[in-house]
């Protein structure tokens, strides 16, 4: 019989595997990978408490409600269905957004007055489309690696790419994604279709495959600038907060005087 | 001036610097302690660690710091020093024109003082335009469409006031228009960072130059798109640069890039000081070289020649600065500063 220790544990880790889930729309990286769920716990009554802080005051509202609207639909999902509070910090728009998420409202609602679309869907779609750029270049370019030709890759269909190999590293971490964003853009392809077609559904030369690339690495150009700077920011600002009295300072712990903590694990 | 490891000069001029003052005495209000917080962290997350600036000194430098990290220590010959006004976050502003032209004062021959306006301000932008003509002699201004002004969140390049403002600039002969292209807020419902707006004002001003800082990133493709249409469109590589320390691969996908789609003739160096200083960034751009299997996937090669252009000759060109004539003046500039 499960302890409720182990209850506990189990449930922790579902929660945290449920954030995992959601990605910073713009960075198509996992909020909990970015560092942006800055606490999650559940108390003694099981309802559960979210903190969450970007890596600046000044990121933009909309990311940061389709985030936190992503988390909100995550923590429906858990499986003991949990009362829950989720909290923006140190954000421009906070107050606005907290009371917003709080009270169920939509995006439109919250931002009735800055907004001038009354919701996000084209944005949504926006960053459906990099997203399964960034994943499908990452596989392209993994599968390339991994010696197949340009013509095997080309001509896989869904059970070839199920298992076909990839070294370890970010093609190898893409490859179940790429799979997910696959199946979510064209939910009536059969088995046999090629798994490599472009946004549009077109099938991809081979010959046309190095301008193909070429195009998507554009698209993680930009995304990767945004994830590294976010990264970079993001890291600044949690050392910023560790700066209590008698605490080492902001300085020491960029001049590595402190050793580093770990991060939290997921 | 910058000294090449084979004895070469190489004239630089710095296109994106600033003479600010964030420190918590001149902050108006929270929005001011966060804007100059995020610089510090860029400046902190993205400079090599002996470069690291205390936090004090990063939100208020004084005239001397900006001179020898520019000029003595750096290999800048020439600084643009743009005005961000900011005064809803600023008792007296981030870094107004009336500062920067008190240094420029102090140091002459070094400084390109460019001026800012807001077109929300309506007819007062345009009047104020004339005063800086008049005044300060701009040769270009620095447009910050992520600035607040009362409810307003941000602007567009495109607005009918912004539209006035330009063809004044046009009129008064100030040609080169520096856009910081960041995340304005409105609309909410928009990609915070569209640059399209670039597109429409450059193809309707084609005697101005607009020089979008940052590259547009991160939508550098779009701006690549339009940089290519557009033989008015330059890209300034400030915050594009630093990642040559934390991430030299990326730095040269993004490099590549560039030279493939705007070519070497339209990129401008710029250290974005102070949030990063001039040398380091120098030194390893001229010691880099772009990864064999980036640059042979767009063909494109940095070569001697094409740094060069990009450290100065462009920003040169684009401001009609007479590299001999300067030279000449330059030598009779400090190289040292005086003790107070």
């Amino acid at each position: 019989m499960a302890t409720a220790a182990s209850v506990s544990g189990n449930r922790e880790k579902e929660l945290w595997r449920c954030l995992g889930e959601v990605n910073d729309p713009e960075l198509d990286e996992p909020i909990t990978e970015m560092g942006f769920v800055e606490r999650a716990v559940m108390t003694g009554d099981g309802s559960v408490e979210i903190d969450f802080r970007l890596p600046t005051y000044w990121c933009s509202p909309n990311f940061a409600f389709l985030m936190l609207d992503g988390v909100r639909k995550a923590l429906d999902q858990l499986s003991w269905s949990p009362a829950y509070r989720v909290k923006l910090h140190d954000h421009m728009f906070a107050e606005e957004v907290n009371r917003g998420m709080a009270a169920g409202k939509t995006f439109g609602d919250i931002f009735a007055e800055l907004a001038e679309d009354q919701d996000l869907g084209a944005l949504r779609d926006t960053f459906r489309m990099k997203a399964f750029k960034r994943r499908q270049e990452a596989v392209l370019r993994g599968l390339r690696q991994h010696g197949l030709t340009d013509r095997e890759i080309l001509g896989m269909d869904l059970p070839a790419y199920d298992v076909a190999r990839l070294e370890a590293g970010e093609a190898a971490k893409q490859k179940p994604r790429y799979r997910a964003a696959l199946i979510e853009r064209f939910p009536g392809r059969r088995a046999d279709d090629p798994v490599f077609v472009t946004w549009e559904g077109q099938r991809i030369p081979t010959a046309a495959l190095g301008a193909h690339l070429a195009e998507l690495r554009g698209v993680r150009v930009n995304m990767e600038f945004n994830g590294a700077l976010c990264r970079g920011l993001k890291q600044t600002r949690y050392k910023e907060l560790d700066v209590v009295d008698g605490e080492p300072t902001l300085v020491d712990f960029i001049m590595d005087r402190v050793p580093a903590r770990a991060a939290p694990t997921v | 001036m910058f000294r090449t490891p084979e004895g070469k000069d190489i004239f630089v001029v710095d296109g994106h610097t600033h003479f600010w003052d964030g420190s918590p005495e001149n902050q108006k209000n929270i929005h001011g302690k966060q804007f100059i917080d995020c610089f510090y962290a860029y400046h902190t997350g993205m400079s090599p660690k002996d470069q690291l600036w205390e936090k004090s000194k990063f939100e208020k430098y004084s005239a001397d710091d900006l001179y020898r990290d520019l000029f003595i220590d750096g290999p800048d010959d020439m600084a643009i020093v743009q005005s961000t006004y900011l005064k809803d976050f600023y008792k007296n502003g981030f870094n107004t024109i009336e500062r920067n032209a008190e240094v420029a004062k102090r140091y002459p021959e070094r400084f390109i003082v460019n001026g800012a306006f807001d077109p929300r301000d309506g007819e007062k932008a345009l009047e104020y335009i004339h005063f800086l003509k008049e005044t300060y002699d701009i040769k270009g201004v620095k447009m910050y469409t992520a600035e607040w002004n009362g409810a307003s969140k941000g602007w567009k390049l495109t607005d009918p006031d912004a539209y006035k403002c330009f063809e004044l600039c046009d009129k008064l002969g100030i040609r080169n228009i520096h856009v910081h292209k960041g995340p304005t807020i409105l609309p909410l419902s928009k990609d915070a960072f569209d640059v399209h707006d670039v597109d429409h004002a450059a193809t309707d001003f084609q005697g101005l130059n607009w020089i979008i800082e940052h590259c547009g990133l991160p939508r550098l493709d779009d701006f690549c798109w339009i940089a290519t249409q557009e033989t008015n469109v330059y890209g300034g590589l400030a915050v594009a640069l630093p990642f040559i320390h934390a991430r030299p691969r990326y730095f040269g996908e993004v490099i590549a890039e560039l030279l493939f789609w705007i070519g070497p003739e339209k990129i401008l160096f710029g250290s974005d000081y102070a949030i990063w200083t001039p040398r380091w960034l120098v030194e390893k751009f001229w010691a880099y070289q772009i990864p064999d299997d980036i640059a042979a996937e767009r063909g494109v090669q940095l070569t001697d020649e094409i740094k060069e252009k990009i450290l100065g000759l462009n920003a040169a060109r684009l401001y009609n600065i007479d590299i001999a004539a300067k030279k000449t003046a330059l030598a009779s500039s400090p190289f040292s500063i005086a003790a107070e």
